[in-house]
């Protein structure tokens, strides 16, 4: 699919897929990351991203759900804007990831996967980040930060608030 | 940022260039990178594998299989195209040392790539990184980019008429794909599902063709072997475990960190001496030596010395090298339950004994921790772990049940503590929350 004008991604990225999908030996390797990235830029696997990475392999949409429901970072609905993963793998554990969690849960007023009413956070615990000597640690998006005590969490929530407002401000690219 | 710790009983081999900004290429040679495959390039394959072989280097993801012999299983005729496969999925609980030598050394893994396509005769590696690990991910990107611009990746490597390609790849959240052959299917753009063996991969992997997967923290230490000689690296460890290992010390000590210890330092010492002792001065209760995935010692079991071979003769494994350590003040009951959780929310539903199993056995444990547990649990527990030994394609069951077997055998009296409607002893508040 050469054809920009026929995706429903930006040409940045619908660039990035037609190269994914030429540089392996088989074309079916590219179906991961194309759907990771394609999830980075929407926010989570509509039916119509379903429906064009099914179109860029090859293969059909049951196919492509039947692989995204196996990966934990593959989701069929949306997320925040930041989306808050608090770890809870044992090493975390041990230094207080419950705790930590229970800060974020009540500074944004939501439970486990549920979206903040501004779109902003989602908050998830989930299995081993590998930052297990640096614990407890989250991720928020791919930023991963470490060594964290529930009274880190109010700096946190600023500085991506902070962020959201300064991105908010910038014009579209 | 991870925080780098520095022991003076460490040997630094794999991480000594953490820290010094090696992940640009030009500082990366300045550090003596990109010798060793210069090196074997103007050696044989049979040099190349018979080095690593005589180096006594065993494959640091957790099973300790002996790299030289693993390569030496790849047929030298194959009509199907051979493939090096880097495995950088690290997910197991405890285990965060990859992590780090994507970020501080990632030509480290390019160089050892590159040599273990040369000696089983691949042309093309793959390196798979874990979703999560996006930002790292980026890092290795850049250094690929980097080693093709300067010519030590492509159909002409270093000026000669050898070919060597490397594809990066990210995964999308999934432990069980760091077992090989799911990370195959999974690389393969399928459900990370493992496939029966035989065949193994080093026949039949990758698109069918024979492959060679070792896990990122052997591949990156390929290089020094080859650098330092066979003989000198296997000088460094123990016997039939050579070298060092990156052990990622976690949990209830003063100063948790990746540390890099010859094979075969005393555990007892490691958590005493290198990572500062229990945090707060409180008593040690048990030490998980090798990742979650491996049973618990007790405080009298930790006199040992941590090669593969020391650590299961006192009945547990080194898999991972991740010692997780574990104070007086914990449940462990609570740390058999989280611990499973792991492995129910990772068993990938395809061989039933897992699949039931690890969802039953954290159906009872959260039954059993919220104080509902009956005495005939505690059997129960056992008897399911017990079956699910030995009856799965891959490992997985097997990792899920034997900590669990552990934890009844060496804490049973904890879990009867938690009878007929007692609170936990340990219940820092009352809700507890489980994944």
């Amino acid at each position: 699919m050469s054809d920009e004008s026929m995706s429903i991604f930006s040409p940045r990225l619908a660039a990035r897929l037609d190269a994914l999908a030429a540089r392996y030996p088989v074309r079916r390797s590219a179906l991961i990351p194309m759907l990771l990235y394609a999830q980075d830029e929407i926010g989570y696997l509509s039916d119509a991203v379903v429906n064009e990475v099914a179109a860029r392999i090859g293969i059909t949409e049951l196919e492509v759900r039947n692989v995204a429901s196996y990966y934990s970072m593959l989701r069929f609905k949306p997320v925040g804007k930041y989306h808050v993963q608090v770890c809870a793998s044992i090493s975390c554990m041990l230094r207080g990831a419950d705790e930590l969690y229970r800060q974020f849960q009540k500074e944004l007023g939501i439970g486990p996967e549920g979206v903040t009413a501004d779109g902003l956070f989602s908050l998830e615990r989930v299995e081993c980040l590998g930052e297990c000597c640096w614990a407890p640690a989250i991720a928020v998006n791919y930023d991963f930060q470490e060594e964290l005590t529930p009274s880190s969490v109010p700096d946190i929530l600023a500085n991506y608030r902070g962020l959201a407002l300064t991105e908010g401000l910038e014009p579209h690219a | 940022m991870p925080r780098l710790v520095s022991h003076p009983d460490e040997v630094k081999i794999v991480s000594r260039r953490f820290g010094q900004g090696a992940a640009q290429i030009d500082r990366y040679l300045e550090l003596g990178g990109y010798a060793a495959v210069r090196k074997c390039l103007t050696q044989e394959p049979e040099w190349i594998i018979s080095e690593i072989k005589a180096s006594n280097l065993r494959g640091r993801g957790g099973a300790g299989f002996p790299t030289g012999l693993k390569w030496s299983f790849v047929p030298k005729q194959s009509a199907k195209p051979k493939y090096v496969l880097v495995n950088g999925d690290e997910s197991e609980p405890g285990t965060c040392k990859d992590h780090l030598i994507f970020q501080h050394d990632p030509h480290a893994v390019i160089e050892g790539a590159i040599i273990a396509g040369l000696a089983i005769g691949a042309k093309l590696g793959f390196i798979y990184l874990r979703g999560e690990y996006r930002g790292l991910l980026e890092i290795m990107e850049k250094a690929v980019a980097e080693a093709y611009a300067k010519g030590f990746l492509g159909t002409h490597i270093f000026g000669t008429n050898t070919e060597f390609q490397i594809i990066t790849h990210t995964g999308a959240g999934a432990y069980e794909v760091g077992e090989e052959s799911a990370l195959m299917e999974s690389l393969e753009g399928k459900r990370g599902v493992p496939r029966i063996k035989p065949p193994f991969p080093a026949v039949v992997g990758l698109y069918g063709g024979p492959t060679v997967i070792n896990n990122a923290e052997t591949i990156a230490t390929v290089p020094h072997v080859i650098e330092m000689g066979a003989a000198a690296y296997a000088a460094v460890g123990s016997p039939r475990n050579g070298g060092t290992r990156l052990f990622s010390i976690s949990g209830h000590v003063e100063r948790p960190g990746v540390y890099e210890l010859p094979m075969g330092y005393n555990l007892k010492k490691m958590i005493e001496t290198v990572a500062g002792g229990v945090r707060g001065g409180r008593a040690l209760k048990a030490v998980v030596p090798g990742g979650c995935s491996t049973p618990v010692l007790l405080p009298e079991e930790i006199d040992i010395g941590m090669d593969f071979d020391q650590v299961g003769k006192a009945g547990s494994m080194l898999g991972s090298a991740a010692v997780i350590v574990i104070d007086d003040q914990t449940c462990m009951v609570e740390f058999a339950l989280r611990t499973i959780s792991f492995y129910q929310h990772e068993s990938c539903g395809w061989c039933i004994p897992c699949r039931e199993g690890t969802d039953w056995l954290k159906k009872t444990l959260t039954r059993f921790h919220a104080g509902y547990g009956t005495a005939k649990d505690i059997d129960n527990i056992q008897y399911l772990a017990e079956n699910m030994m030995g009856r799965t394609f891959c490992p997985l069951g097997d990792a899920a049940a034997m900590p669990t077997l552990a934890f009844i055998k060496k804490f049973r009296k904890e879990f009867e503590e938690h009878l007929d409607g007692k609170a936990c002893p340990f219940a820092k508040s009352a809700d507890l929350v489980v994944v």
